[in-house]
């Protein structure tokens, strides 16, 4: 667990960093591609809910700090996309990477949302076109481009357990 | 979940100096060596696709170019002669002017080492700070015109809140008419701007070029400098119902590949 944490933590902060000075001007409409969602939710699916969230708190305080932002807001909607992947990875079959598409897709789109009704609390807004087809949409498909790799790069670095690929959790 | 609701609150309330904020520009500039070493990896993948970009483009450019240039050389001379009949006057007349830019500036070319990954946050991190000079509320631009203005700095970086962010505003004038205004962030796309507050009686027109008007008021003076291109006007629209008229323009700053800037730094800061 603690070596767990110490990889994540490390992949992480390159991955925040890479994220604010790299990938950032890589620019599909005024979608980007989120690195750190996707990663977060690979590692989440690997390794649970409280790893995910505990991962997603830390990487968007990380990436809140390094780009500026405000403090929390990033973390917030990272936490939860790293619980409820979390959650999705225990009903699932590790062995598979289909999870990984499904959850990087409700994870964009949950965040894309929470993101747009965080900001709008703060008083900065955005029309519905632009949010939907100019940000969404090409965010949504940079970061299933994303999904296959990072989640294979995740297994490498957090192997599970042949007991843990085969099994399935019941939801009740 | 609590934590950062917490985070974002007390962020949000406090003041500049407030301590998330301080903690924030102590990992800012913890981080910034490695935005730099990042940024340097990326320029040249980034100046290879901008020249890749580039080419296609070039013959038609060229083309535009120099016809451009043949119209500028004309009005080059006559641009001189205004100038220096203009300074003849003013001595005469004994006429006492705000700070020019540039005239009145000193600048500090510097990187932008990253890029707020959405597209609400219209803010560029930059790797130069109070160690060279820069304070907050410094102008930015490039050698195409406005880019916004500092609105955070630490020793060694600064946030820029970029001119398409919702909250900047510029009061700006229509270099040809005169017509004064405020730019703006438009209201659909993000990098789009308007200039608003134009009476319906002024006189504008597609193509006019727009600038920083630079207004002074007794001790107040606006923090840009007068005569910063900002960008030329794409739309002109007016309605009976409208109070000012509807003026889109494009900038002549592309926002979205800013990769290198310059913080104009007053040589007589006010106190």
């Amino acid at each position: 667990m603690t070596l767990d944490a110490l990889k994540a933590g490390v992949l992480l902060v390159f991955a925040a960093l890479v994220q604010v000075s790299i990938t950032s001007n890589i620019e599909v409409g005024s979608g980007h591609p989120d690195l750190l969602l996707v990663l977060v939710i690979a590692i989440a699916l690997l390794r649970g809910p409280a790893f995910g969230a505990a991962a997603g708190f830390w990487a968007g305080l990380v990436l809140d700090v390094v780009s500026f932002q405000t403090l929390g807001l990033t973390s917030l909607l990272l936490t939860l996309a790293g619980y409820f992947a979390g959650r999705l990875g225990e009903v699932t079959k590790k062995s598979s990477a289909h999870p990984a598409l499904l959850a990087v897709t409700i994870g964009t789109i949950g965040v894309g949302l929470g993101s747009a009704v965080l900001h709008f609390m703060l008083g900065e807004t955005l029309s519905a076109s632009e949010f939907f087809v100019g940000m969404l949409l090409p965010t949504l498909a940079l970061n299933l481009l994303l999904a296959y790799p990072l989640y294979g790069l995740c297994r490498r670095i957090f192997p599970v357990t042949p007991r843990e690929r085969r099994q399935v959790i019941p939801v009740v | 979940m609590l934590v950062s609701i917490a985070l974002v609150t007390v962020y949000f309330r406090e003041s500049e100096g407030g301590t998330l904020h301080g903690a924030q520009r102590i990992g800012v500039s913890v981080a910034m060596p490695f935005e730099v070493a990042g940024e340097r990896v990326a320029r040249p993948f980034k100046d290879a696709y901008g020249w890749a970009a580039d080419l296609l483009g070039a013959k038609s450019e060229n083309e535009k170019l120099k016809r451009e240039n043949e119209a500028l050389r004309s009005e080059r001379i006559a641009n001189e002669t205004a100038a220096q009949e203009n300074a003849h006057l003013k001595e005469l007349l004994g006429y006492v002017d705000g700070p020019r830019f540039p005239e009145n500036y000193s600048s500090v070319i510097t990187r932008v080492v990253a890029r707020p990954p959405t597209a609400y946050d219209q803010e560029i991190l930059i790797a130069a700070g109070t160690s060279d000079g820069i304070q907050r509320n410094d102008p930015v631009v490039t050698k195409d015109g406005l880019v916004g203005l500092v609105t955070d700095v630490t020793s060694d970086s600064a946030k820029v809140t970029l001119l398409t962010d919702q909250s900047s505003a510029v009061s700006a004038m229509v270099l040809e008419s005169g017509a004064a205004g405020i730019v703006r962030h438009g209201p659909s796309d993000p990098s789009a701007l308007i200039l608003d507050r134009v009476g319906k009686d002024a006189f504008v027109e597609d193509g006019d070029l727009v600038i920083t008007a630079g207004w002074q008021s007794g001790q107040l003076e606006s923090l840009y400098p007068r005569g910063i291109p900002i960008g030329t006007v794409e739309s002109v629209g007016q309605q009976d119902v409208d109070l000012y008229k509807r003026i889109q323009i494009a900038p002549l700053v592309n926002f979205d590949s800013l990769s290198d800037v310059i913080v104009l730094i007053p040589m007589a800061r006010p106190k």
